[in-house]
């Protein structure tokens, strides 16, 4: 576990108070939700945006930010991460995992219900609420579908509602009983939030891999795809049959998408994510017997990258999130098939959007931009639309073209667990600023 | 230095972890240093001074008796030090880590590890961890280079030139480690290879690695001139993708009733240890055509020889 980097306590917040008045000067603002590119500057007053129009005049006491050759974007969203916090404090806090957050450029985030003890309840949620208050990030927990993510018994969905839940899911479980399934999506309907779907039948033999030619040069256990596609299949037909809104999490291989593409086709209530690692690395990685590959879902074939590679083009793939899951170095750093499953995502989800997508021409910036802000606002039941007058200032400034070489010892997490490093990324957050904070990088 | 080994030889490869990869070179040297040993053995003096003050320790993380004493019997005839450490990998995974482990025994001052572990690649591990030369004797169902090179010698002592002669496997494709390091070996000396057995112990698009696959063992008798009889791991299968051991035996157990239709000179190997009445019968595993003890003399000596030559690198491993 790192404590410390350069003499920061990665578990101090890394924020400051944004100044009274704060005009972002000279950049290009872009969009996402109205579509639209253009020259602007920003004025923030108060953390809230008073105005954003050309050549806006520095009045006296106004702090300046250059933002020349720079995009300003609404705040990054990741949909789906996991802080830690309670009980594998080691891996990952709070503070640390929205430090790395907003270093990585968002601003919000929903964090999964797998923690020590299970968000299963209403105290539990209100005590982490109560712990992510006064921070830059805003974090969303969302609780857990049944009781310790059993997949047996409904936890107390309707208060877990009416006390801020944006979702349900038992992430890092998939829901084995079809008839929970079924129920929780019935009930859920109440309160028209979405259930998000870990899509795995745990019936297959227990894998460290994909199942591919690679496991069988590798001698690795394995998980083939269908352990996914089957129960996005069984989920696409209950979700039909109830009326149901599911949004499945880390979509992996080429036959889910194929399911997901028909059932979008319908009109059915689906939503889905890919994580970075799977629309950039593949299983070949898995040869270097670097645990640093080892996720779950696994890491594919090509034919499956490229599949999701046409998905998040044609809008199939709504949104991109981390699924940032922090290990601690003693856990990560033994035999690959000890290894817990889990790669850090929160700080290069940008980079790599921008390294792996936009760069190759496989999306252009301004839809890259939509499944990291608009798209996971809107499965939320959040705001999209940011960049207003009168809106709390939610927003990312970066640099698209800036180079920068992936240090696991430099990222503010306090686990070294990702899958980029020493890779050379494009694409540089500067600026993140959200609830009356700022974070420079 | 026994002037019975003439001059040492190097290899390219500093360790030994698997044969994917290796070139012929390297194989061919080790083959000819091995038979080299194996006259030595035929002598009364079977010991040599090769690896004197030299310290092997035997690490292994998983059952084997064979090939745990192969290598003892191999060390001590070289007069290497022996050290041997025997745990279960699941110890591992509750206390002390691997590199941990490895590291405190390394800090005694030792020279060359050979390990056994359960995990593909933990050998990967020890090499970038450890300055000692690190021998692979089984990683999962990855690679077991040094079965594949006895297997290679013991069908080399009968078949000089293996190009274009058809070697089955037959058995557990899917968790053997014995078959990958086989075909790897066979496929950089032009055998054809051919593997058989039922349809769920081959693993995925095992076609890519240039192999056929064969699920009628009568048809693979009839074209081979080599047999390779995997052990069957009686407590692993019975269930979702395996009916029965009685099923197994009357399709794909070895009988001298199915070998009449083979060719004359075919050549039966078996990796040790048997199931007599599973996958091979007993008037097969003590016929004509076994050279299943073969095998195991063939063990020791070549494992001399991986140990032997290997030893040119102590110091320098990195």
């Amino acid at each position: 576990m790192k404590k410390m980097i350069n003499n920061i306590n990665l578990s101090e917040p890394l924020f400051k108070p944004v100044a009274k008045k704060l005009l972002i000067k000279n950049g290009t603002v872009i969009d996402a939700y109205a579509e639209k590119e253009f020259e602007s500057d920003i004025l923030i007053i108060n953390g809230v945006i008073e105005k954003i129009a050309q050549s806006i005049k520095a009045e006296k006491g106004c702090e300046v930010i250059d933002a020349k050759g720079m995009y300003i974007s609404a705040g990054f969203f990741d949909m789906h991460v996991h802080l830690r916090e309670p009980g594998y404090e080691q891996a990952e806090n709070i503070v640390s995992g929205t430090n790395a957050a907003m270093s990585g450029g968002i601003t919000g985030l929903a964090a999964m219900a797998n923690t020590t003890p299970c968000v299963d309840n209403k105290f539990i949620l209100k005590d982490i609420q109560s712990r992510s208050k006064e921070l830059l990030v805003t974090v969303h927990q969302i609780p857990a579908v049944t009781i310790k993510r059993e997949g047996k018994v409904l936890a107390e969905m309707t208060e877990l509602a009416e006390n801020g839940a944006l979702a349900f899911s038992d992430d890092g479980n998939g829901i084995q009983s079809s008839e929970t399934m079924k129920g929780a999506l019935e009930y859920a309907k109440m309160f028209g939030t979405p259930i998000l779907v870990h899509p795995e039948d745990h019936s297959f033999t227990e894998g460290v891999m994909n199942e591919s030619f690679t496991s069988t040069e590798l001698g690795m256990s394995y998980i083939p795809a269908i352990a996914e596609s089957i129960n996005i299949a069984r989920d696409i037909e209950i979700a039909r049959y109830v009326d149901g809104k599911v949004h499945f999490q880390h979509v992996s291989a080429k036959e889910s998408v194929e399911l997901i593409r028909k059932a979008k086709k319908e009109k059915l209530k689906i939503t889905c994510e890919v994580t970075p690692h799977h629309f950039s690395l593949t299983d070949d990685k898995v040869r270097t017997f670097s645990t640093d590959y080892k996720m779950n879902p696994p890491l594919r074939t090509q034919e499956d990258v490229d599949a999701i590679h046409k998905a998040l083009k044609d809008g199939i793939i709504d949104v991109i999130a981390t699924d940032h899951a922090p290990h601690p170095s003693e856990k990560k750093n033994v035999e690959f098939d000890f290894a817990p499953f889990g790669v850090l995502g929160l700080e290069t989800m940008f980079s790599a959007g921008i390294t792996y997508l936009v760069k190759p021409k496989k999306l252009s910036l301004m839809e890259f931009l939509k499944k990291i802000t608009v798209n996971p606002r809107k499965i939320l039941n959040l705001e999209p639309d940011l960049l207003k007058k009168g809106r709390t200032a939610e927003i990312t400034i970066f640099d698209q073209n800036k180079k920068w070489k992936v240090d696991r010892r430099k990222l503010k997490s306090l686990s070294l667990n990702t899958c980029f490093h020493d890779d050379t990324h494009y694409g540089k957050v500067l600026y993140t600023i959200n609830n009356g904070k700022i974070f420079k990088a | 230095m026994d002037d019975r080994l003439g001059d040492k030889q190097l290899l390219k490869i500093k360790h030994l972890l698997g044969i994917k990869g290796m070139c012929k070179e390297d194989l061919d040297l080790i083959l000819k240093t091995s038979v080299s040993f194996k006259q030595i053995l035929d002598t009364p003096n079977k010991k040599v001074a090769a690896l004197k003050g030299i310290t092997v320790v035997n690490m292994f993380f998983e059952n084997s008796t064979r090939t745990k004493i192969s290598f003892e019997m191999a060390e001590k005839r070289l007069s290497a030090d022996v050290l041997n450490f025997a745990a279960s990998s699941s110890s591992l995974k509750k206390g002390e880590t691997l590199i941990d482990t490895a590291k405190n025994i390394e800090a005694m001052k030792i020279d060359m590890v050979v390990m056994r572990h359960s995990t593909p690649g933990a050998h990967k591990m020890l090499m970038d961890n450890l300055d000692s030369i690190i021998i692979n004797a089984g990683d999962g169902a990855h690679e077991h280079p040094t079965q594949a090179i006895l297997d290679l010698m013991t069908i080399v002592e009968h078949i000089p030139d293996l190009k274009g002669k058809r070697v089955t496997l037959v058995g557990d494709i899917v968790h053997s480690r014995v078959a990958m390091s086989n075909i790897h070996a066979l496929k950089i000396f032009g055998a054809k290879v051919q593997v058989c057995g039922p349809s769920t112990l081959m693993p995925r698009d095992i076609e890519k690695m240039g192999v056929e696959v064969i699920y009628d063992l009568n048809e693979a008798i009839e074209n081979s001139d080599v047999m390779n009889i995997l052990r069957i791991q009686l407590e692993r299968h019975v269930g979702a993708s395996f009916p029965s051991l009685r099923e197994y035996h009357n399709y794909w157990g070895i009988t001298n009733e199915k070998l009449a239709r083979a060719k004359n000179d075919i050549l039966i190997l078996h990796p040790g240890p048997m199931n007599r009445g599973v996958e091979i019968d007993d008037d097969v595993a003590d016929g004509d055509h076994q050279v299943i003890l073969d095998q195991v003399l063939n063990g020791v000596a070549s494992r001399m020889a991986v140990l032997y030559l290997l030893s040119a690198n102590i110091g320098g491993a990195k």
